[in-house]
């Protein structure tokens, strides 16, 4: 056996082996997607899965669990997080029955793709307010506090939705304010000011219930100016529409906006 | 201004006094795994003794005593060490080695590399002062490595074989330099070659498991050994036991009978020592004149000069390749060793 | 069987060649699956974008102020735990190789408070007039925190290796202990010691958790390179994409110039043993 045979040998194995690998990434979602035969009863059953932004977490999650009581045989897979990465994951093929964004960009982007069922529907809204420790070290009390020499503030980056929110109600204001940082989640923002990092910080209103006792939240009136509307949409490739229109009926319903609302978002 | 040193070592069953005079050189033989390098660890600070003492012309190099623990780093000691390996510093030219001793001692870059030239030069290496120790051959090297030693003006030099890892070509040139170099100054060498004991020692002591069981001048030594090891080392058989009227007998009871030389007396240990040239070999137990005649099972042959020598027993014989031949000597084969009393010295242990 | 004249044998089976072939294509598979798709056309005006450029020197100049940390603080330790035993040594090295397995974002919460405001040196810290949240200093001391190891280990590695024989003869020959550490023993284990820098380097330009947690992200303050890309992705796929190649190539760069295997020197016989 000649070296290059040798060789030839070897990437061929090399190729077997990279190529199996990939067969086991991409037949896993196939087999969520067709697995599910079992008992077909009368009402809805089977399973779905539902892509939501990480900001509905806990709503979604109470929403899943009283749609599976009231419906028994189903269930429902949640997966949470960033809008945009929702997005990237269900054009890379990842199974997902509906989604519900953070915002309308990113709605936009999956009806582009044409992979959205039905029109989106916007379910709740959400207005920035701010978030600061609950001893409020900078006593902050307005939006126009936040430009105060001095005063560390921790905001979304532009890039990101919050980030555009903020920057909107800076400009309805004429208030510029001097970040010490820009961060890439809600998330990290309010990480920063649990924390006791950041003496304030600009998030959702929900995001500051979330919190409890951790931050305390202080509205303010400038903060309508940039209202934050989230869609509803069946994926087009769902395999069970019919019960991914079921759950976005709930969530749209006034089951839906009895817990959205308790949880601080606004109605559309 | 002597060098005393007293010092026990219980993990290593370690237990040695010795002295040295202000231009002394002492040889330090024994087997593998006797202390000999642990001998030279404690003196040069690498390693800690249980217990004991050390004064080096007047300063305490360590004293242990309870009420002192006296304990000097290495750096302080003035002990430079030579070791089997030149282990020049790789980073630093030939004349950077040798000037580096100096150098720490605080003189100015410029003086410490004039004191390495003199040295390099003193070693004829003056030639290779910008190599770089990996450019340099076994013998270069250690001959550098001495001149390092040397630079660093020690009060005492302690050589741990330094001509075991040289080839046959480079280590009688070395053991000339040493020669040379070790005149007139105080050193400890450990070594394995009984040349090296004889061309560059005054004394020689011989250690094994960690004890001196033998000491004196070189010549002395070898002329009259009292350890088998010393023995070995001369090319001597050796018998030990306790002096009777007929010789020496042995705790197997094996009689030695042999000529005492009057400073023994019966009941006090002794040896019986005696050349392998005066031993005879022979097939069936001979009677007669020669009074000595033992029987013993033959390990091993090997060529020794024009002769063969033959081992068994723990003693040895050289005989012609004819007689080995006409015998029929194998490893394994009984013979009889039989010695002529009078080649056979008795003297005290 | 045909062998190229002037090799040797390998001893290597010829099946070990497929897998480690199959490994080479699993590492490389993805970086030329990034390759692809970057947006060639709009490349350079991608990596030298205001943003861009600022992130790669703040990411240069703090890979390269934590690398001196490193080297500072790691170089000590690597000599305590190479050369002198003590009780409890080797739960000091599991807790300074710890980094080494530490989620980086696990390393950032531990920072955060240590040094953070509400931290336990932060306050004092604080106090004295040093505030090292959300700024440059924060995103040194992450990528120190989580590079650290990498010099530790190398250097300790080195050290073991180049035995304690050397020290041992310069010491005889008179050199106080810090003259032996810094004529001897350094310039032995340099290559060893440069080597774990330009793996604290490579580390710390890749520091991402940590950063993220503890430091915060401001253009030019403390976004670094990999929080620019992270930050680009929400928008712009082709940004991130340009950037992140950009990134790998100065990684590449760096490792494949200065890292270099270790010397090994065999040990001798005698007294130094």
């Amino acid at each position: 056996m000649s070296t290059p045979r040798k060789l030839a040998t070897a990437l061929l194995v090399a190729g077997v082996l990279t190529a199996a690998l990939a067969g086991c990434a991409s037949g896993a979602p196939g087999a969520t997607g067709t697995a599910s035969t079992g008992g077909e009863t009368p009402k809805l059953s089977r399973t779905i899965t539902v892509f939501a932004a990480a900001s509905l977490k806990s709503t979604f999650t109470q929403l899943a669990s009283d749609f599976e009581a009231k419906h028994p045989g189903t269930k429902i897979t949640l997966n949470f997080a960033g809008s945009s990465d929702l997005v990237t994951q269900i054009t890379q093929g990842a199974p997902a029955d509906v989604f519900a964004s953070a915002d309308a960009e990113n709605m936009d982007k999956l009806t582009d793709a044409k992979l959205t069922h039905g029109a989106p529907a916007n379910f709740a809204t959400n207005v920035l307010e701010i978030a600061v420790p609950p001893s409020n070290p900078a006593s902050i009390s307005t939006f126009a506090d936040l430009a105060r020499p001095g005063v560390k503030v921790v905001v979304c980056a532009p890039q990101v939705p919050c980030g555009t929110a903020t920057e909107t109600v800076e400009n309805a204001t004429g208030t510029t304010l001097a970040p010490v940082s820009e961060e890439s989640s809600v998330t990290d923002v309010l990480g920063k000011v649990t924390s006791g990092e950041a003496d304030a910080g600009l998030v959702y209103v929900t995001d500051v219930k979330t919190a409890g006792d951790k931050v305390k939240g202080i509205p303010f009136a400038e903060s309508d100016q940039a209202v934050n509307t989230y869609p509803i949409a069946a994926v087009g490739t769902s395999k069970n529409k019919e019960l991914a229109a079921a759950f976005i009926a709930t969530v749209t319903g006034s089951e839906g906006k009895k817990v959205l609302s308790d949880a601080g978002f606004g109605t559309p | 201004m002597t060098f005393e040193l007293d010092a026990t070592l219980a993990a290593r069953g370690f237990e040695v006094s010795l002295s040295l005079g202000p231009a002394e050189t002492i040889a330090i033989l024994g087997p593998n795994g006797a202390g000999k390098s642990t001998l030279l660890s404690i003196i040069s600070g690498l390693l800690r003794p249980d217990s004991g003492k050390a004064v080096l012309g007047g300063r305490v190099l360590f004293d242990l005593a309870a009420d002192k623990n006296i304990w000097r780093a290495p750096h302080t000691r003035g002990t430079a060490l030579l070791a089997q390996e030149a282990l020049l510093f790789p980073h630093l030219s030939a004349l950077d080695n040798v000037a580096f001793g100096p150098r720490s001692a605080g003189a100015s870059s410029a003086a410490a590399r004039e004191t390495g030239m003199h040295w390099l030069t003193e070693v004829d290496a003056g030639d290779l002062a910008s190599r770089r120790p990996g450019q340099l051959s076994g013998g270069q090297a250690q001959r550098v490595a001495v001149a390092r030693a040397l630079a660093a003006n020690p009060e005492l030099l302690l050589l741990d074989e330094p001509m075991a890892a040289l080839d046959i070509h480079a280590a009688p040139l070395l053991r000339r330099l040493l020669k040379r170099v070790l005149a007139g100054r105080r050193a400890i060498i450990i070594t394995h070659d009984i040349l090296d004991a004889l061309m560059l020692a005054d004394r020689v002591i011989v250690l094994e498991d960690g004890r001196i069981s033998e000491a004196g001048p070189t010549r002395d030594v070898l002329e009259k050994p009292r350890s088998r090891f010393a023995a070995g080392l001369a090319g001597l058989n050796l018998v030990a036991g306790t002096v009777s009227d007929a010789g020496v007998t042995t705790d197997q009871g094996m009689v030695v009978a042999g000529h005492h030389d009057g400073t023994v007396a019966p009941g006090q240990d002794g040896v019986a020592v005696f050349p392998p040239s005066a031993v005879s070999v022979f097939l069936t137990e001979e009677h007669g004149s020669p009074r000595n005649s033992f029987p013993v099972r033959i390990t091993d042959l090997e060529p020794h000069g024009d002769q063969i020598r033959v081992h068994a027993g723990g003693l040895s014989a050289d005989i012609t390749p004819a007689a080995s031949a006409d015998l029929g000597l194998t490893p394994g084969m009984t013979v009889y060793f039989v010695i002529k009393a009078a080649a056979i010295a008795i003297y005290p242990a | 069987m045909n062998r190229r004249s002037g090799t040797g044998y390998t001893g290597i089976p010829p099946w070990i060649y497929a897998i480690a072939a199959a490994g080479a294509v699993f590492v490389l598979l993805p970086l030329v699956a990034m390759v692809a798709k970057v947006n060639w056309p709009q490349f350079i005006p991608l990596i030298t974008s205001e943003s861009s450029l600022t992130a790669l020197g703040l990411s240069l100049r703090t890979s390269a102020a934590s690398t001196a940390a490193c080297i500072v603080l790691g170089v000590p330790l690597a000599l305590v735990l190479a050369r002198s035993p003590f009780p409890g040594q080797r739960l000091l090295r599991a807790f300074v190789l710890l980094p080494l397995v530490l989620p980086p974002v696990v390393g950032g919460i531990a920072l955060l408070y240590t040094f953070g405001r509400q931290g336990l040196l932060g306050r004092s810290l604080e106090l004295a007039g040093i505030q090292i949240a959300f700024s440059t200093t924060a995103v040194v001391l992450a990528q120190t925190f989580v590079a650290l190891p990498f010099l530790v280990v190398s250097l300790e590695g080195a050290l073991r290796t180049a035995g304690n024989k050397y020290e041992a003869v310069a010491a005889t020959l008179g050199a106080r202990p810090s003259t032996v550490l810094r004529r001897v023993t350094i310039p032995l284990v340099l290559p060893g010691l440069a080597s774990g820098a330009v793996l604290s380097f490579a580390r710390s330009l890749g520091e991402f958790g940590a950063t993220l947690t503890f430091a915060g992200s401001l253009q030019g303050v403390t976004r670094t390179l990999p929080l620019e890309i992270y930050l680009q992705r929400e928008t712009d796929a082709d940004a991130a994409v340009a950037l992140s190649l950009l990134l790998v190539a100065v990684a590449v760069a760096v490792v494949g110039l200065s890292y270099r295997r270790p010397r090994v020197e065999a040990a001798p016989e005698g007294v130094f043993r």
